[in-house]
């Protein structure tokens, strides 16, 4: 019965969102006050149902239902609880499902958090999420109902959830990268409520930023996610593959952080206007290309489920009208809003453009080597696969201005300066920045490598730039309160000085070592030593384990003892590599079983990772940052009248 | 040339943007010239089609009892088959998890001047149910 119930929650849900995505819009135009405040409870009806929907899904995988089909396909009896919980995104139906209970919470909380906004503004906010989630629930409805029955011939056992998919990084890395991809959905409504009202002024940005900022914050959550679930899980010991699903995340990233330095442009300065609308339609757009990419199954991938033609093409048709509407509106109604104010060649606003102009340029890029296969496919010109060598060659010599700029922008003043003055005040974070760099790799190593010294040059020029910002600000003001102000992006860019070095010195200096090994040999790897002790078999919930012990030392001082382990799941009869990791704040040192050779000899990968940690501690970082900004700008905003301009 | 500041600040820009574009451009073409692997299958590799000494990929099936593990490295011999010809590799290291016989396999490598494939990397995908739509494409005629 409850599936059922599911089922007709999700369809009401879907009124709920017509009405939402209809009478709030035509309210705005005619200035019927009635229309415009159904906005409101149309979105709360609508989350309400859609929660409803999720809440008979996820009791039908803890009640073991396997007469719906989607449970029987990813749930099994002996699955372990949380997994059970998170099976409900772990395929396509789920996620979908996913998606559209994040957009509708999304929507309620601009609903929520939006006094200074005028309610026919808000109104037309709110009816442009509403069109998106009409659109993302008919897909549900059409082409991927969770809650399809397997009758009369129910199954007694599940098909198990993919073992890759078992993991903690699993339970909370889609919902985070969900809540970023669909956060840029606000921002996307915002942009296109400014080009319907032809009107786009300070407070505009003022509003949108947060969400843009929390929307950002989520993806780079989902994404450190996402790294150092691949990290543990796929046991190559790789943080960042550059696979298309991979780049389809990065993509709005790009984008995103271009749009919320060109937002602050907006804010202070009026200029960047058509730019930055053009920056929020672009991040959504890469969102939905996202989605299309994983969820159509044109792409073959660990996360590529459905090869249902249908669905592919429903989302390209959804893709075509969002983007091609959005974008049509942008070519009429740009004009209207354009104007900005002086700004000279060298300023802030320059240098927030350069940083715009190349995200952009390394987002286009990656998006080339990414579509150019499925391009050259679709066109029958042949299969072809674009390697990590392509994203690495383009993406580090990119990187490199963007990582200087970093330094300078920050420090820049608004309209003009003149450039001794920008000399004065960076001559001697310069200097700090080569000689730290240099001198503690020196010292460390003994060695200079060129592209290693060049990494940490870069990173120690954002640190010391961005911290003399911080202690000038304190001096001159002799107090913390103006630091909350530019907290947030102290913390952020420290993340990407953090996450420099971390890919700078893994990528140098990792050791890696493909071996064959037998019980009681040793082997090197780096500068510890890895014996093999021990191997024996280790029942599971849902699998069966081979646990290889190994005993790690360095020069004779025991450092840790190593399970490693190839688990092989009852239900579907899946070999998984389960990596053994010893993590540590300056190393991992890491173990994945190859496959037996002999009773007693196993081929086996044994890699040292140095920094490797300071990737995802960079993520973090910049996920802190983030809050900080938020939670410092929603009290801004609720603080300012509506007409203010500052 | 007579500008004025605004005019002169807007053309230095626009230069920039365009320099940026056209430096990430030539950089994304030399790359790509560089990096793509051409997908081909074992019976374009017979039939001479694949250049010597370029990195490219081969898909097809792990021919049932080829495989050979070297007894004192992690060196291993495998032929991959589309039911119609077959194609010698060669690897060293450690085979994916789903690495089986009679199995789907993209091998990634170059054609040695023997005629055997020198691979630096196999893949197997994670799904028992999953074949690389590469490989499916190209099986469906030798199925008929």
């Amino acid at each position: 019965m409850l599936p059922e119930i599911g089922h007709f929650a999700l369809i009401i849900a879907f009124c709920f969102a017509l009405i939402q995505a209809i009478f709030p819009l035509i309210g705005s135009y005619r200035n019927q006050t009635f229309c415009i405040q159904l906005a409101k409870p149309a979105a709360l009806g609508q989350l309400l149902f859609i929660l409803i929907s999720v809440g008979c899904l996820i009791s039908a995988f803890i009640t073991n239902d396997f007469s719906v089909q989607y449970v029987a396909q990813n749930s099994n009896t002996q699955l372990p609880l949380p997994y059970k919980i998170a099976a409900l995104w772990g395929a396509h139906e789920g996620s979908l499902l996913l998606w559209v209970t994040i957009l509708s919470l999304w929507t309620n909380a601009v609903a929520c958090w939006s006094k200074p906004i005028p309610a026919a503004i808000l109104a037309r906010v709110i009816s442009i999420l509403g069109i998106l989630s009409t659109g993302f629930l008919l897909f549900l409805l059409l082409t991927s109902n969770p809650f399809k029955r397997l009758l009369p011939d129910i199954p007694v056992q599940g098909a198990d959830l993919n073992p890759l998919l078992q993991d903690p990084g699993l339970v909370i890395h889609p919902p985070m990268l969900y809540m970023g991809y669909v956060g840029f959905a606000v921002a996307f409504a915002f942009a296109v409520t400014a080009l319907l009202n032809g009107r786009l002024d300070t407070a505009w940005a003022r509003w949108t930023r947060p969400w843009a900022i929390a929307a950002w914050s989520f993806l780079t959550a989902g994404i450190t996610l996402g790294s150092w679930w691949a990290y543990r899980e796929l046991g190559w010991g790789g943080w960042w593959f550059w696979d298309p699903v991979e780049n389809a995340s990065f993509l709005p990233w790009l984008t995103g952080t271009a749009l919320i330095h060109s937002l602050i442009v907006v804010e202070k300065r009026s200029s960047f206007k058509g730019w930055t609308i053009l920056l929020a339609i672009c991040a959504f757009s890469l969102s939905l290309l996202g989605t299309f990419l994983v969820r159509s199954g044109v792409l073959v991938s660990v996360h590529a489920f459905a090869n249902d033609p249908a669905r592919g093409a429903f989302l390209l048709q959804f893709l075509t009208v969002v983007i091609g509407a959005s974008l049509l509106l942008y070519a009429i109604r740009a004009p209207v809003i354009r104007g900005g104010s002086y700004f000279a060649l060298l300023s802030r606003e320059t240098f927030l453009l350069i940083n715009n102009v190349l995200l952009m340029v390394i987002m286009a890029t990656i998006l080339l080597g990414t579509l150019y296969p499925l391009i050259l496919d679709g066109l029958n010109l042949g299969k072809i696969s674009v390697g990590p060598p392509y994203f690495n060659a383009v993406f580090v010599p990119l990187i490199i201005p963007l990582l200087i700029f970093m330094g300078i922008g920050p420090v820049s003043y608004w309209r003009e300066m003149n450039s001794l003055m920008l000399i004065k005040r960076l001559w001697l974070p310069f200097i700090c920045a080569v000689l730290l760099a240099v001198i503690l790799l020196y010292v460390s190593t003994g060695q200079l490598p060129w592209q290693v010294a060049l990494g940490l040059i870069l990173a120690c020029w954002i640190i010391l730039t961005t911290m003399q910002l911080l202690l000038n600000q304190i001096i001159k003001r002799k107090n913390f309160s103006f630091v909350r102000h530019i907290l947030g992006m102290t913390l952020a860019h420290l993340g990407i000085a953090i996450c420099v070095i971390g890919i700078t010195l893994t990528s140098y200096y990792k050791a890696e070592r493909d071996v064959k090994i037998s019980l009681g040999d040793t082997v090197q790897v780096g500068p510890y030593d890895f014996r093999f002790v021990n191997i024996n078999n280790l029942p599971g919930p849902n699998y069966q384990a081979i646990d290889a012990e190994f005993a790690v030392s360095q020069a004779g001082q025991a450092v840790s003892t190593l399970h490693a382990q190839k688990r092989i799941y009852t239900a579907d009869q899946i070999t998984m590599t389960e990596a053994a990791i010893d993590a540590g704040i300056w190393r991992d040192l890491y173990i994945a079983l190859g496959e037996p050779l002999t009773d007693t000899t196993w081929s086996v990968r044994i890699y040292y990772k140095p920094f490797v940690r300071w990737i995802w501690l960079g993520g973090i970082l910049m996920v802190l940052g983030g809050i900080a900004a938020v939670s410092q700008r929603s009290k801004l905003i609720c603080r300012q009248p509506t007409n203010s301009h500052y | 040339m007579n500008l004025n500041p605004i005019h002169r600040r807007r053309l230095t820009l626009i230069l920039i943007i365009i320099i940026a574009v056209a430096v990430a451009t030539a950089l994304a073409l030399y790359a790509l010239q560089q990096n793509i692997n051409l997908f081909y299958s074992p019976s374009q590799v017979a039939a001479g089609q694949v250049p010597v000494n370029h990195a490219f990929r081969l898909g097809g099936i792990v021919q049932a009892g080829s495989v050979k593990h070297a007894p004192d490295s992690l060196q291993v011999v495998f032929t991959v088959t589309d039911n119609k010809k077959s194609v010698l590799v060669n690897y060293t290291g450690i085979l994916p998890d789903l690495f089986r016989e009679g199995q789907a396999v993209v091998v990634e490598g170059k054609l040695t001047t023997q005629g055997t494939l020198q691979a630096d990397q196999v893949l197997a995908k994670h799904d028992e149910k999953y074949m690389p739509a590469a490989v499916k494409a190209m099986l469906k005629p030798a199925v008929k």
